[in-house]
Formats: C-alpha cells, structure tokens, sequence
C-alpha cells in the first residue's frame, strides 16, 4: 500500500466546479492525461484522509511494512537454535524483549522475520485470487450466455470445495512449503471476487456509454480496456484489500495445521511450534501471543482500509 | 474546415445515402428450459416487422411514433447495436460489410439521455477523443494533433473556449452541455450521417431549442443528413424535411413534414397529431386503449383495432372494413413523395384525409376502442411488450 | 375564499455545502374549483412547493412564511393534525406511479389502506368505496384484485389518481403526473384527471416543465424561475402572449404543429438554470435573457401588473422600467 502524494490545491469536493487556472494551458493529450491523474488521485487522497478508520489501518499497514522490510535487510543469524545461545523460555526482559522459546531462539526476531513471511504470502496469493477472480469475473460477465453460464457454476463449485481438505490434499502431493500455501490459497479465494465482478461488469455492460462507444465503431477489447475496467476496477481494488485479510489469516491457518514451509518463519508458523512446544501449558504467554496480536493487526489493518475504500467508491454508504 | 480524412467522393444533395429494405427484428422471451425442451417457443415480440426507409443526402428525417412502435428499434439497428434478423441496410447503395468499423465512422449516433452516455470517469477530452482513438486516427487531414482536433469539434457543438473543458468531468457540466459533449463526440469523426434517438427530451424545457438549433446548423455548416427519432410530433414540425410515422413496427405513413403533419392521410397519424397538448386540445379525440402490444399484432391492417374510420362505421360505409380486418397491406404513394399504409388511402387517394377528419368528429372524444378490453388495457391485462425497447 | 394560500414562501434546503435556497419569495392562491398550473425547468423551486404545502420536505428544511389550507395554517399544524390533513384535506399525485405504488400488495387494499387510516370508512364500506372510486377512474372494479406489475404505465396512474380521490381532499397535488407516460396515455390521464376536477370540483396544482399540458388542464398560469414567479395569468393568455421573455422560450419550446414561425426554426434560450446558490443580481434571468438591458443587472423586477388579471416580473411591461428607474436613482 503506497500512500498516494499529497498534492497542493487539489479540490477535495468531487461535485466541485473549480479547476485549477492552470489546466488553461496544458495542451497535449499526454499532459492532459497526467493532470487528470494527479487530479484524480488527490481527490482520492482527500477523501481517504477523512476517514479515521482508514487512516488507522494505514498507519498500522505502514508500521508492518516497515518490520518487514528491515526484516529482509536483517541478519537471520538469530533464528538457528543451533548457533543461538540464549536461555530457554525465557520471560521478557531487556536483552529479549519478547523472550525466547524452548530452544532459546528470541521470539522478537521470529516474529520480525515472520511479518515477512505473511505479508508475502498474504500479497502474492491475493494478487493470485484477485486475477482469476477478476479475468472470470469479467469475461462471465461481458460475454454472458453459454460462457457466464459455464464459468458461475464453475465458481459455485469452488465456493463449495472444502479449502482446507484441498490445501491437505495439495500439500501432501507437493509437499509443504511456502508455494503450497499461495497456491492454494490464491487457487480457493478468488470465487467471490469474480461473483462481485461479474455483477459489477453486468451492470456496466448495460449502460449507455458502452453502447454509444459500441456506436463509435470500438471493439470487445475497447469496451473492456476503456470502460469496463476503469469502472470496475475500484470494486477490484477494494475487494483486494479484504482478500488480502483472508490470505493472511488463511497461511496462519495452514501454516499452523503444519502445512507451510518448515524452513521459513512465518506468524503462523510461529504459532505452532509455540503450540507444538507446550507454551500454553507451560505459560509462554510471550511466544505464543505476540504473532497472534501481529495477525489480528494486520488482518484488522487490511479492513480498515478495504472499509474505507468501500466507502469513498459507494457513494450511498459515504452518506452515513 | 478540415476533416480527418479526406472525403470520398460525395453524393449529390437529395440521393438515397442510407437505405433500409424490410427490416425485420424480433426480441424473444425468455423461455425455461423444460418449457424451451416442450417446444415452447416463447412470446416473441416482433419489435420492427418490416421496415422500408430512404435516407437523402441532406435531409432531416424524423421518425415519429409511441413507444414500443419500433422506432429506437430501428435507429439502433442502423447503427450496427442491435442484431437483425432479416432484411438489408444499405450505405452509399451498399450493404453494411460484416466489419462495421468504416461504416460506423461514416454514421454516428446522438442519444437520448446525455448523463448516461458519457462515461463518470473519463474527462471530456478523452471522451471526444475516444472516436479519434478508436479508429486510429492521430492527425487531421492538415496534420492536426489530436487536441486540436478535439478542440475543434467542441467548439462546433458550441462548447467554448474548448480547452476549459478538457479535464471536467460529465457531472460538472449542465444537461444541455453534457448533450453537447455528446455531439461534439460525433462531430469529430467528420460523420456523413447522425442518427439522434430523443435527443432532446431528458433535457429542460428551454434548452431543447438550443440543442436543436446546434443540429440545424451543423447540417447546414457540415452538410450532414439527420435522423431523428421523437415522440413529439412538435419536434418533426420545427426541424423535419420528411416525418416517417411508425406504429407497431411499421411505417405506416411517411412524407414531407407539411404534408403529413398537416394533412394525414393515415389515421394514426391523425390520432397522434390530436394528442399534441394545446390550449383545448383535451376536447380533441383521443384514442382509447394502451400503446399497442408488439407480441400480437392484429390481422388486417394493424391499427384496425384502435382506427377510428374502422369504428366510425367509414369503412364500412366505403366498402373497405373487410379489407381493414383481414388484409395486411404496406405504402402507396398517394401523393408525390406521401405514402400511406391505409385501406381508406388506397380507396380514395388524397381525399382520404377528409374521410379521416369526418371519421373522427363522428365518434367525438373517444376514438376507436380494442373491443374487448378494458376502458384501459390490453386484452388480458398484462402490461404490453415491455421488451420492445423505444 | 381560496383552498390553498401561500404568503411569501421562503424554502431554504440544508445541506453540506450551505444552505440552497429553493423558494424565494412565493405568493399563490387557489379558489375553489380552480386548477394552477405550476410551470418551471429542473430546480425552479416548483416540486420545492408541492412538497411544502404537504410539509413532506426534509426535516432540516426551513420553510418561512404562511401556507394555508382552508383557512388552517400548515406550518405551524401539530404533526396528529397534519396526518389528518394529508389526504383527506390535500393529496398528491407522483410523477413516479411506477414506484409509488407497493409491488407485493394488491391494489384495491392499498387504495383502502388510504380510506381506512384516514377512519373514513369500515372495512367493508372502504372495499366499495374501492371499486367506485376504481369505475371513476376508468378502471373496472375486478382490477383492485390486481398486483401493481399488472398494470400497464397508464393504469397504475389512474390507481394512483384513485388513490389521491380516496378520502375526498378539497386540493390535489398533481406533480408531473404525466411526464413518464407515452403521448396517448399522457392525453388519456389528462383529461380523466380534468374530467375529474371539473365533475368533483376539486381544486388542483397542477406542476410540470411542458407548458403546453399546463393550457390544457389549467385555468391559471403561474411560471417559476429560480425560486420565483416570474409570470402568472389566465393559461390561455400566458401561453399565447408571454409578457416575460423566460414564459416566450418556454411556450416555444412546446410548438403548435401548422405555426409557420417554428417551421424549421427551433429557437430555444442561450445559457443554463441558474445554480441557486449563486442567483444573477438583478432579475435573476438576466444572464439568458434575449431581450435584457443594462437595468436588468441592477434591478430586482418584482411581480407588475401586465394587464387584465396578469402579473409579471420583467422590467419591460409596460410602466414598470420608469417605475424601476426611479426607484434604482
């Protein structure tokens, strides 16, 4: 989630009459196009900005995105138990802020190494999800007849599989590791997105402008490029950022069923040796609390801003 | 003036430039499968059954008539948006190729309601572009850049100084403005025809004389031909060369404006030309019954049912009544260049206009009624042909 | 004495952006068994009014002045009374019949709903006051069994012109009853609705933007622009010798088929409704209007006499520009 530039005079109000003076002059179609963007995204930014929730969950995202990326550039030393020398199941304490776990590994850096992981696993399989979702979506939806027919009962199927048997039975077959997980969740999530896309593509397809650029002698792929996907893709957007939520909360899930890879740290992962360690039992509070609290975070993070969204593209829900 | 393509060669003023040979087009209900597998074929409502229309170069046509009588129908097919099921449109003296990309370069449509015809999220620029950009046409005949282009044809359509437009967006302009946008969409692919379905009635009362006067003298500036497609018969009168009265989806009476405005010689004509709202005018006959249902068109001539010469006893009275129930029948020329779809015009030439006058005032306020309906309704209630889009 | 009086009528809506005045100084008076109609574009302030009299405004609205209704003043009404005022003392009649009516139940027990809330009349009683009011309005009485999907555009009018008769009010509120129906069914529901009038007595308000249905349906003429009446009158005489330039382009947008003066010549007026929030100093039509002067700017044109029983508010009738000089030095 890059936070969009703040741009000077841009006009918060979209039913706004005025236009900045200098439009006046920008003449080719290129800076026409780049005016209308830098336009378009600070009335966005605008609108964005009142939203407190919004601005919550991005100030959370950005908190995470940046122990993620110090986590790349950090030394993953700390996380073999055979090189580390720290106590076991120690409580927190200066030199450990978060303790350490049975094998006396600092459960801090596990989890700095584990926002890694789940935000990787939760971007790349919802960018998966939000594809086919979308691309089914779109092409149910614009071509209807035979091909909408054939392709929502195909969605209704994947609605109805079992994901967790799928993903028991994906892993087993691939073995587990960190391609298994987006796989299968990329490969379960992406039902609802193409039925939300498929009725926003339903409902753009009707609507005159499409007919009057039909009129004007443009194409199937005109249609989708320069009218169905502009107006659509906000809903995809939005959507997005929910999926994301999901496959976050998904690779815990399976990572903690043992399905995800054995070699890389992940907060789910983190969970589960926790859990496999008897920390419960044992009350190691700080091993096994701290990833959950980054999960519910981060999940509770990603809605936020998916509400958010949700709330500057329905124009019916802004006036609440 | 500068076009984006040099010009082929012209048609002289007056020659057929657009030609539509019984067109036929049927909208199907939808039908459940076990009842499709029974054989149930449906309602299927035949929306235009068999059209005949000239174009001229130059002129301004107006297709008049009610809902559901096939009039947008018709425009839409000619246009490409809407599939055919028989008959033949011609451009130029050929029939429409399978690609109709040229063609529709050639043709362009005005709707009727300009907020929805413009894309929210596009600006204007990029809307009047999108013609441009569709045919793949960067430069004007002179090496004009895209923008001037653009700037060009807006402020033809009256949108000036055109760069002060550019980057607004649809919802900041007026209704008038917005419809505007829209012709100036068309008028930047240099089009030889404009099809305008309605253009004028979403929009407020005093502005529709603007947008009609912009139509009128483009035509002259541009040497465009108009279609125009209208309920209101007021409309025909102030901007039609020749007014084409359709009703349940045929032309039933076609002609120059004067004549068949002033002088109909089909009584559907009259009927809708007593409903143009004027001081008295609720003393008029009207007709009784709901806009004709395009799933059951009546043997005979089609408006029997509801024609006041048939009701009045006329035509029984100039020995055509069987005629009028049982035998179809398409245009006669009655006078030069007039044409009517009646039995009483067949019989009695021009003078059917007077039988028709009588005919009417013999039956007073009310005119012509579906025997066995309602006062006020199709014969088993069900709302008529609501797919028949106009 | 008149049904339906109106005082210097102020409507202002609130919104975000400030407040919108919509109504900005209304005097209207409608005797008994008279029609008036209403004329004006999109945001003249003429559904504005409709909805005042009936007080169906948003409740953040501020309506000044004084609306009457049979002597009783509608402002300050307690809402019991008021609940008893709509309907049976005033009712109204949508433009949207389409959606007005509820799809999932039947149209004889929405049109007794209307009786019965009102305590007009029992159950039964309510049911063949139903079919009366269903054989008044040109429908059989087998139709109250009807669901509205039934009906065709035309019939669901009439159910709701059968509706607004339910409970006998002394005025009805016509607001563009007609706009969303064809040509044919549009005549047919005018003169039901005129027969009605004439045969009931009924006083009605008549509002559209098509002037020339208002000369067919109407006695008196009063024309709205931007919050004001800017011309009133006998119909006939409005609409076929305007005294205010903004009447003149609304009559020829609605032409008379045979006038040679349209005969390929649309004239229409240059320029949009004004936003009103930012009404033209002046006469607030000044900015369209073909035939403004330097004055126009200036002056605020109040509502002049223009002959027999006719008002308008434009610096050109007769006497009012030396008036309006005087008082402008």
């Amino acid at each position: 989630m890059q936070t969009p530039p703040i741009t000077p005079g841009g006009d918060p109000n979209l039913t706004g009459e005025r236009i900045p003076d200098s439009l006046a002059e920008v003449r080719s179609p290129r800076q026409i196009r780049r005016a209308r963007r830098r336009r378009a995204l600070s009335t966005f930014w605008a609108q964005y900005r009142k939203s407190k929730m919004g601005m919550a969950g991005l100030i959370i995202l950005a908190f995470f995105a940046a122990v993620a990326i110090f986590a790349v550039l950090a030394s993953k030393d700390g996380l073999d138990p055979t090189l580390v020398e720290g106590p076991r199941l120690a409580s927190p304490s200066t030199t450990y802020p978060l303790g350490t776990d049975s094998f006396g590994v600092s459960v801090l850096t596990q989890v700095i190494q584990g926002s890694k992981i789940s935000l990787l696993v939760g971007l790349v399989a919802s960018v998966m999800s939000i594809a086919i979702g979308a691309l089914v979506g779109i092409v149910a939806g614009y071509r209807g007849g035979t091909y909408d027919t054939l392709l929502m009962r195909f969605t209704d199927f994947g609605l109805v599989v079992p994901w967790l048997a799928l993903a028991i039975i994906l892993a087993s077959i691939i073995g587990p590791s960190l391609i298994t997980i987006i796989l299968v969740i990329g490969l379960t999530s992406w039902p609802g997105t193409a039925r939300l896309v498929r009725s926003q593509v339903l409902s753009v397809r009707e609507r005159p402008y499409v007919e009057r650029a039909r009129a004007l002698g443009g194409g199937n792929w005109h249609m989708i490029a320069h009218h169905v996907l502009p107006n659509v893709m906000p809903v995809i957007l939005a959507n997005a950022v929910l999926v994301v939520a999901i496959a976050i909360l998904s690779e815990t899930a399976l990572s903690f069923l043992g399905l995800g890879d054995p070699f890389s740290f992940s907060w789910g992962g983190i969970i589960e040796s926790a859990f496999n360690g008897h920390a419960t039992t044992l009350g190691a509070w700080w091993w096994i609390g701290p990833p959950g609290i980054c999960i519910v975070l981060v999940v509770l993070a990603f809605t936020m801003i998916g509400f958010a969204l949700d709330e500057i593209i329905n124009p019916k829900l802004r006036e609440r | 003036m500068s076009s984006p393509t040099p010009r082929g060669t012209k048609l002289a003023k007056g020659a057929t430039i657009l030609e539509v040979e019984d067109l036929h087009v049927t909208f199907k209900g939808r039908v459940g499968l076990l009842a499709g597998l029974r054989g149930n074929k449906g309602t299927q409502s035949r929306a235009v059954d068999g059209v005949n229309l000239q174009v001229r170069k130059g002129e301004v046509l107006a297709i008049a008539g009610e809902s559901g009588c096939g009039k947008t129908t018709t425009a839409r097919a000619i246009m490409g948006l809407q599939p055919v099921d028989a008959g033949t449109i011609r451009y130029e003296g050929k029939p429409l190729p399978r690609n109709l990309k040229p063609y529709l370069r050639k043709v362009q449509m005005v709707f009727q309601d300009p907020t929805g015809t413009l894309n929210p999220r596009q600006t204007i620029y990029e809307i009047i572009a999108e013609g441009l950009r569709i045919h793949g046409i960067d430069r004007g005949p002179g090496g004009e850049p895209e923008e001037q282009l653009v700037a060009q044809a807006l402020s033809r359509a009256g949108l000036r100084p055109p760069d002060r437009f550019f980057l607004r967006y649809p919802h900041e302009l007026s209704g008038g403005q917005r419809q505007r946008v829209v012709i100036a969409g068309a008028l930047v692919l240099e089009p030889e025809v404009i099809v305008a379905d309605e253009p004028v009635s979403n929009l407020d009362a005093s502005v529709r004389g603007e947008i009609l006067q912009l139509l009128m003298k483009l035509r002259a500036d541009l040497d465009l031909t108009i279609v125009i497609v209208t309920h209101d018969l007021g409309l025909a009168w102030t901007v039609a060369d020749r007014v084409a009265v359709m009703y349940l989806g045929r032309i039933v009476e076609i002609g120059p404006a004067e004549d068949v405005l002033l002088r109909p010689l089909h009584p559907y004509t009259k009927a809708l030309l007593d409903v143009v709202p004027e001081a008295g005018g609720l003393e008029r006959p009207i007709l009784t019954g709901e806009p004709p249902d395009p799933t059951k068109i009546p043997p005979g001539c089609r408006f029997h049912p509801r024609c006041p010469v048939v009701v009045s006893g006329k035509a029984a009275e100039l020995g055509i009544e069987a005629a009028c129930r049982g035998e179809d029948l398409g245009l006669d020329e009655i006078n030069p260049g007039h044409l009517s779809a009646c039995h009483a015009s067949r019989r009695l030439g021009a003078r059917a206009h007077e039988a028709i006058v009588e005919a009417v005032a013999a039956i007073g306020r009310e005119a012509g009624s579906d025997p066995g309906t309602d006062a006020d309704g199709s014969p088993d209630g069900t709302p008529p042909g609501s797919s028949a889009a106009t | 004495m008149s049904v339906l009086s109106l005082k210097d009528v102020h409507i202002t809506y609130h919104t975000a952006a400030g407040g919108v005045p919509a109504v900005r100084g209304v005097d209207i008076e409608v005797a008994k068994g008279e029609v008036l109609g209403l004329a004006g574009e999109s945001g003249c302030g003429k559904s504005t009014i409709a909805g005042a009299i009936l007080r169906l405004l948003p409740s953040k609205t501020k309506v000044e002045g004084s609306i009457t209704l049979d002597g009783e003043d509608i402002l300050s009404m307690k809402l019991g009374r008021l609940r008893a005022v709509r309907w049976t003392g005033a009712s109204i009649v949508f433009q949207g019949a389409m959606h007005a009516l509820n799809p999932v139940q039947r149209v004889g027990d929405q049109i007794g709903e209307a009786i019965t809330v009102h305590n007009q009349a029992g159950e039964r009683e309510a049911k063949v006051r139903v079919g009366s009011l269903l054989e008044q309005v040109g429908l059989p009485t087998r139709r109250a069994a009807d669901y509205p999907h039934e009906l065709s555009g035309g019939q669901k009018q009439r159910v709701m012109i059968a509706m607004a008769l339910a409970c006998n009010p002394s005025l009805i509120i016509a607001d563009e009853p007609t706009t969303a129906l064809d040509v044919m069914v549009q005549a047919q529901v005018l003169r039901l609705m005129k027969d009605l009038q004439r045969d009931l007595g009924l006083s009605m308000v008549f509002i559209t933007h098509d002037l020339s249905v208002l000369v067919e349906t109407s006695d008196r003429l009063a024309i709205m622009y931007a919050g004001k009446i800017v011309e009133e009158g006998p119909a006939t005489a409005v609409f076929e010798d305007p005294k205010h330039p903004y009447t003149a382009a609304l009559a020829a947008a609605f032409p008379q088929i045979g006038d040679l003066r349209f005969r390929g010549n649309p004239t229409g007026l240059g320029g949009d409704p004004p936003d009103p929030q930012e009404i033209p100093s002046g006469c607030p039509f000044h900015p369209r209007c073909p035939a403004a002067f330097a004055d126009c700017q200036r002056t605020v044109p109040e509502l002049y006499t223009a002959g027999a029983g006719r008002r308008a508010a434009c610096l050109l009738v007769e006497g009012a520009h030396t008036g309006a000089a005087e008082v402008a030095e």
